[in-house]
């Protein structure tokens, strides 16, 4: 303890920087060097038991671990919004046990882990965007078997992939998917892009950064590098469409973002807003402004005003 | 005979050198520069010691050319910091350490991992002269993940059929090896997605 504490590496409540010990991450590093060398494909790792439950993010936060470094600025967003239990909860715990610095400005980060969300603002080939994905396994609920899933993702079998599009569109006249929507990868592998929106799948493609996924509970880590191309799945005849808002940011007024709706009292009153409070915070602090800002409390307003 | 220190701040040396190798894998053909080490036993170059110091241990057979084979400090030191067996067989090593890519041995006698479990292969780790242009004896054009349109590296030190190699191990994709190229003070990398032409002149 004393030789590592000389070097200045060890956090609060003596815990190793970024509180995985050293053979974990050299595990976790070597999955991810394979991840990024095949695009696309689930590399099996030997995840561990982190101090918080599965589903709260343990795959975003073992992959965050291992590629964190003294010089980085996290910045954690749960849908978009910095201020939401899991991202409050994770990124203090990489304030407490790294010492990193954090922000919420995703221009200034460095890393970004994200639930579900892909930040509106474009991001550069300076960054790692590291997802927290509950069910790597785009065939999962398809065929549960994981011996069977992987003979298929070995022999291109995505058949059965294309029939469930295929009864969406027989049973609702269009593919109902609209969020973990299945992706091909440099026409090799399907994936699954965590349960972001849809609409976010192209920002995917050809992205600067490098983006990273971690699946905890099922102990899968994959890769898109950066520049990747990634298609979503769709037929000639019903091509994939993003998801599209009839309304305008209450806030910000943004048309190009990714909205969610909230109730604003028990009489059907309700609002759309900005999903990535940074982007929609910054395009207030531009001048910006929605119809509904002036009235908004603050405590969705933010400080911006 | 003292063995000589690997990372002076093993925690972040190894993180920094990680980092190195993961954006030169994410992005082929750019130089990463490599340091916060080290003494390593010659004929192991610094970097490549950096690059096996990170990433390997006891889960992780290494594989030595012909060079580095014959000198004992250098697999006394391997053993001691990171703790890996070293293996006769190049199909059984999850990474291989090649002093001498001249003689590079042929890429398909390591592991090339298996069509479910692509990921079961070796990385081999080449120490490349440098990567100056005026030196070069490769002159390689990339295309694939991780580079938008074209990328261009200059090598020193590789085999001259380096190309028609490097063609091969991409045809078996998902399955392959991954190249990382430990220069003087930097890493490249050429993972098996990439595809490598000569660059005309």
């Amino acid at each position: 303890m004393s030789a590592l504490a000389t070097s200045g590496t060890v956090a609060a409540g003596g815990y190793n920087f970024a509180y995985l010990d050293e053979q974990t991450k050299r595990m976790i590093r070597r999955a991810i060097l394979k991840a990024i060398a095949i695009p696309g494909y689930q590399v099996p790792f030997a995840s561990r038991e982190m101090p918080m439950p599965y589903g709260w993010g343990t795959g975003g936060v073992q992959v965050t671990a291992a590629i964190l470094g003294a010089s980085d600025r996290l910045k954690v967003i749960d849908q978009g919004a910095d201020d939401t239990t899991n991202a409050v909860s994770i990124r203090k715990f990489f304030e407490k046990t790294s010492g990193v610095e954090t922000t919420t400005r995703t221009a200034n980060a460095t890393i970004i882990q994200t639930r579900h969300r892909i930040p509106e603002a474009a991001l550069t080939g300076d960054q790692v965007l590291v997802y927290q994905v509950p069910i790597p396994e785009p065939l999962r609920f398809l065929e549960p078997r994981e011996t069977e899933t992987r003979v298929m993702h070995a022999l291109e079998d995505y058949g059965l992939m294309h029939v469930k599009l295929y009864e969406d569109i027989a049973t609702h006249g269009h593919i109902a998917t609209t969020y973990a929507y299945p992706v091909k990868v440099e026409d090799r592998y399907v994936m699954d892009p965590s349960p972001t929106p849809k609409f976010d799948n192209p920002k995917m493609n050809d992205c600067a950064a490098l983006q990273l996924f971690g699946a905890g509970r099922e102990k899968r880590i994959y890769a898109l590098p950066p520049h990747t191309k990634v298609v979503s799945l769709d037929f000639d005849d019903h091509p994939f469409e993003p998801t599209k808002f009839d309304h305008a940011c209450a806030l910000c007024a943004a048309t190009h973002t990714y909205l969610d709706e909230v109730i604003t009292d028990d009489a059907g009153g309700r609002m759309f807003v900005c999903s990535d409070t940074d982007h929609c915070e910054e395009r207030r602090a531009e001048g910006h402004r929605g119809a509904l800002l002036g009235e908004a409390p603050a405590a969705i307003a933010g400080a911006a005003e | 005979m003292a063995l000589a220190r690997a990372f002076a701040d093993p925690v972040h040396g190894a993180q920094q050198t990680f980092r190195a190798v993961m954006n030169a894998l994410a992005r082929p053909g750019t130089l990463q520069p490599v340091d916060g080490l080290i003494e390593a036993p010659a004929p192991l170059s610094p970097v490549a010691a950096a690059i096996a110091v990170a990433l390997a241990d006891y889960e992780t057979p290494l594989w030595l050319d012909d060079p580095l084979a014959a000198a004992p400090d250098v697999a006394a030191w391997l053993a001691f910091h990171t703790g890996s067996r070293i293996i006769a067989a190049p199909s059984q090593a999850a990474f291989a350490l090649v002093a001498d890519p001249a003689a590079l041995p042929d890429l398909a006698g390591f592991a090339l991992g298996s069509d479910i479990y692509p990921d079961r292969s070796t990385t081999l780790i080449l120490q490349v002269a440098d990567f100056a242009a005026n030196t070069a004896t490769s002159r390689l054009r990339l295309e694939g993940p991780g580079i938008k349109g074209h990328a261009t590296l200059a090598v020193a030190g590789l085999p001259a059929d380096i190309v028609e190699r490097l063609a091969a191990n991409h045809a078996l994709f998902p399955r392959g090896v991954d190249l990382l190229l430990a220069g003087p003070s930097s890493v490249a990398a050429l993972p098996r997605t990439t595809r490598v032409t000569l660059v005309e002149t």
